[in-house]
């Protein structure tokens, strides 16, 4: 760690942490609910469960980007951060603005909560990712934008890098693109028109230069490549990202009333989004096999490492398996699109982000790299945790294929519950691989207590 | 990458590819405005007020938190975009005033207490999604 206000990153990443752990339960219960419906009902229903399972994520993976921003622009840019208190003080609010959200949400019935928070003045309530009241949502853009203010005056006054810039271009659009979630219209085709401006331009927009400069960040500190090569990759990625990806939001506009030649535009383009994952999987092996130096930090190179071929798989491979609008057809709003946004959600964002924790966090904690027998524990959380999702995906997507075939495809079509019955089996084997997701989970924040001699540099 | 492909020359094609799709985007999006008209039901929205108060309560009671609409949303309980056609108002109606079922096992759908006005609100509102032209989607009845 080279300057001293890098450090506030840590906070964030331990809330990160928790939230994390939270969202995990979550899942296990509804993925329960799945099979046993009536599992803790009445006391937490199943959007309850899902609610709070979507936003501890969402929150989370904003934490960590907040915290991997702090750590990452005052050495890039070779100054302290502008204002550490600053900094401090919005991870509490946030932090507290959450907690208050998630307490509401398994407190009160959800339309109680509604008309505590004054929802009928200005709805946004009730949409899916964007189920906080409108007084968080309020909350979340005054922290974002305090967090943009101190950020980018530690950029104003110090180097400027590429990585920077991409970095501050995504952030920038995540709080812009944001400000769609108070647009909620009575007319049902034009809300979810824009709803998707918030969410896909976010995920496979924004939040992906977000990820290329983060991931561009820990390759150059683990690899000692030079700058030059890789800030090149990074620009090369991300035109593919947003030359592919902006257009390609037309992959949701074919079935909820709007024109039909968005199934062109949106089939076309989003076809092409995987391009740019891919490039992110060679960039990052192509990095680590040019490497100059060895760093002692194996596990964050790891991390880097599976970000490159999840992202890849999850976004890439299982997003163009359902983006061909003849496909979406008979795809749409099933257990394929939950295996996709399963594995995108975890390849791409979950991982980058615990590839910057993995690196940053031993600095922070006045070491190079962990001990090799912390280190060893961190490996055991990658793989527990890589491969159930892989797990889970593949047994989403096999529910998904015969949900889609006995109630859609077939010539006596099967009403949805009596289908959901006949999922029973594959919706089981996802609930084990998500109990050893959460071993997983455990052996990862259990690395972070393990003692044994730190490496040095 | 070769010596003749600067970082800023990487940068300048950045910023103008993103500039070109993004304002090709926004082109496509006011010809989506200009068309959906003819789509989106908008003369029913403006005869009854009841659909947007349906709609509201749609959101408050957060029903997309185990149902899709069109497609989106939680794929734990049926398809609701069609449910007006799949099973009528009085069904609707009905259904949720019986809810939950405590059917041992089944998944469960909670009483949300609504009064005779709010569910003729809410079947408004399905009523409308109903009729939103979705090019046919979904394959069937089932949703
Ligand atoms: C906690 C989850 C949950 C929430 C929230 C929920 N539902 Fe349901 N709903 C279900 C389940 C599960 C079923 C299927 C139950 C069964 O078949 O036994 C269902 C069935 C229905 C049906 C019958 C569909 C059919 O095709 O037979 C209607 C209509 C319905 N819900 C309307 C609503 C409305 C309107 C709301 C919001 C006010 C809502 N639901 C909120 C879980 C939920
Ligand atoms: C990291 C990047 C990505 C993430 C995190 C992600 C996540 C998601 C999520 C969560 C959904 C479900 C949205 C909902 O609830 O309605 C979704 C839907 C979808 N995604 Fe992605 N996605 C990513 C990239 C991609 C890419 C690259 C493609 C195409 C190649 C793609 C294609 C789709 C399609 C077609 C749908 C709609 C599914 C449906 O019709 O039900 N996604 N994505
Ligand atoms: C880091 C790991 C995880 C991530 C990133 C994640 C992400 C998500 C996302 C984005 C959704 C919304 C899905 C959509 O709209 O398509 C979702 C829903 C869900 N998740 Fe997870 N999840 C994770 C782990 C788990 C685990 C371990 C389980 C349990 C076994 C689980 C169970 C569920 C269930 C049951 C749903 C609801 C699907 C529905 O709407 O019917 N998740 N998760
Ligand atoms: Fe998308």
């Amino acid at each position: 760690m080279k300057y001293q206000s890098q450090s506030v990153a840590k906070i964030y990443f331990i809330g990160a942490m928790v939230l994390f752990a939270a969202q995990i339960l979550f899942g296990l219960i509804m993925g329960l609910q799945y099979v046993i419906g009536d599992f803790l009902f009445p006391l937490i229903p199943f959007n309850v469960a899902r609610m709070v399972h979507t936003n501890t994520l969402i929150v989370w993976l904003l934490m960590g980007f907040m915290g991997s921003a702090y750590y990452l622009v005052p050495e890039e840019t070779e100054t302290e951060l502008y204002s550490p208190k600053l900094a401090i003080a919005m991870f509490w609010i946030f932090l507290l603005a959450a907690g208050l959200t998630v307490v509401g949400y398994l407190l009160v019935p959800y339309a109680t909560l509604a008309k505590m928070t004054g929802n009928e003045l200005l709805p946004t309530m009730g949409r899916e990712f964007l189920e906080q009241p409108t007084i968080t949502k309020i909350g979340i853009v005054v922290v974002a934008l305090a967090f943009l203010f101190n950020l980018t005056m530690t950029v104003l006054k110090g180097r400027k890098t590429a990585i920077t810039l991409v970095l501050m271009l995504g952030l920038w659009g995540l709080a812009i693109f944001f400000l769609f979630s108070f647009y909620n219209p009575d007319n049902i085709v034009r809300d979810k028109f824009f709803w998707w401006w918030v969410v896909h331009l976010w995920v496979e927009g924004v939040w992906e230069l977000i990820l290329g400069a983060i991931l561009a960040f820990v390759l150059i500190k683990v690899t000692g490549v030079d700058r030059e090569v890789i800030e090149k990759w990074l620009y090369v990625i991300i035109t593919l990202t947003l030359v592919t990806g902006i257009i390609g939001t037309g992959h949701h506009y074919f079935w909820i009333g709007t024109p039909e030649y968005w199934q062109w535009w949106g089939s076309i383009f989003s076809a092409l989004e995987p391009i740019p994952f891919f490039a992110m999987t060679l960039f990052a092996f192509n990095m680590v096999n040019r490497r100059r130096r060895e760093h002692p930090n194996k596990v964050a190179t790891l991390w880097a490492l599976g970000t490159g071929v999840m992202s890849f798989l999850g976004a890439g491979v299982w997003g163009f398996l359902h983006t061909l609008s003849p496909v979406n057809f008979y795809t749409h709003g099933t257990q394929i699109t939950a295996a996709h946004g399963h594995m995108a959600f975890y390849g791409a964002y979950v991982m980058v982000v615990l590839t910057m924790i993995s690196y940053s966090m031993p600095l922070m904690r006045n070491r190079v790299a962990n001990s090799n027998f912390a280190q060893v524990v961190e490996m055991w959380g990658f793989w527990l945790m890589t491969v159930s999702m892989v797990f889970i995906t593949l047994f989403l997507t096999a529910a998904g294929i015969l949900q889609v075939w006995l109630q859609r495809v077939a010539a006596t079509p099967m009403s949805f519950m009596d289908t959901q019955l006949q999922l029973s089996l594959f919706y089981w084997l996802r609930e084990v691989s998500g109990v050893i997701f959460l071993i997983g989970l455990v052996a990862y924040l259990w690395s972070f207590f393990c003692k044994g001699e730190a490496a040095r540099a | 990458m070769s010596g003749t492909f600067t970082t800023s020359a990487a940068r300048n094609i950045f910023f103008g590819g993103t500039v070109f799709f993004a304002l090709v985007f926004l082109a496509l999006t006011f010809q989506n405005e200009r068309i959906i008209p003819q789509r989106d039901q908008r003369a029913q929205l403006a005869a009854n007020p009841g659909i947007a108060v349906g709609k509201r309560l749609w959101e408050t009671n957060q029903c997309i938190g185990c149902h899709t609409l069109l497609g989106e949303g939680a794929y734990f309980a049926p398809e609701l975009g069609n449910v007006y056609k799949r099973r009528g108002p009085d069904f609707i109606k009905a259904w949720m005033k019986s809810q939950p079922t405590g059917t041992a096992g089944r998944r469960q759908m909670p009483q949300f207490n609504l009064t005779d006005k709010e569910l003729e609100d809410i079947v408004a509102f399905l009523k409308y999604v109903s009729e939103v032209n979705t090019n046919n989607w979904p394959p069937n009845v089932e949703g």
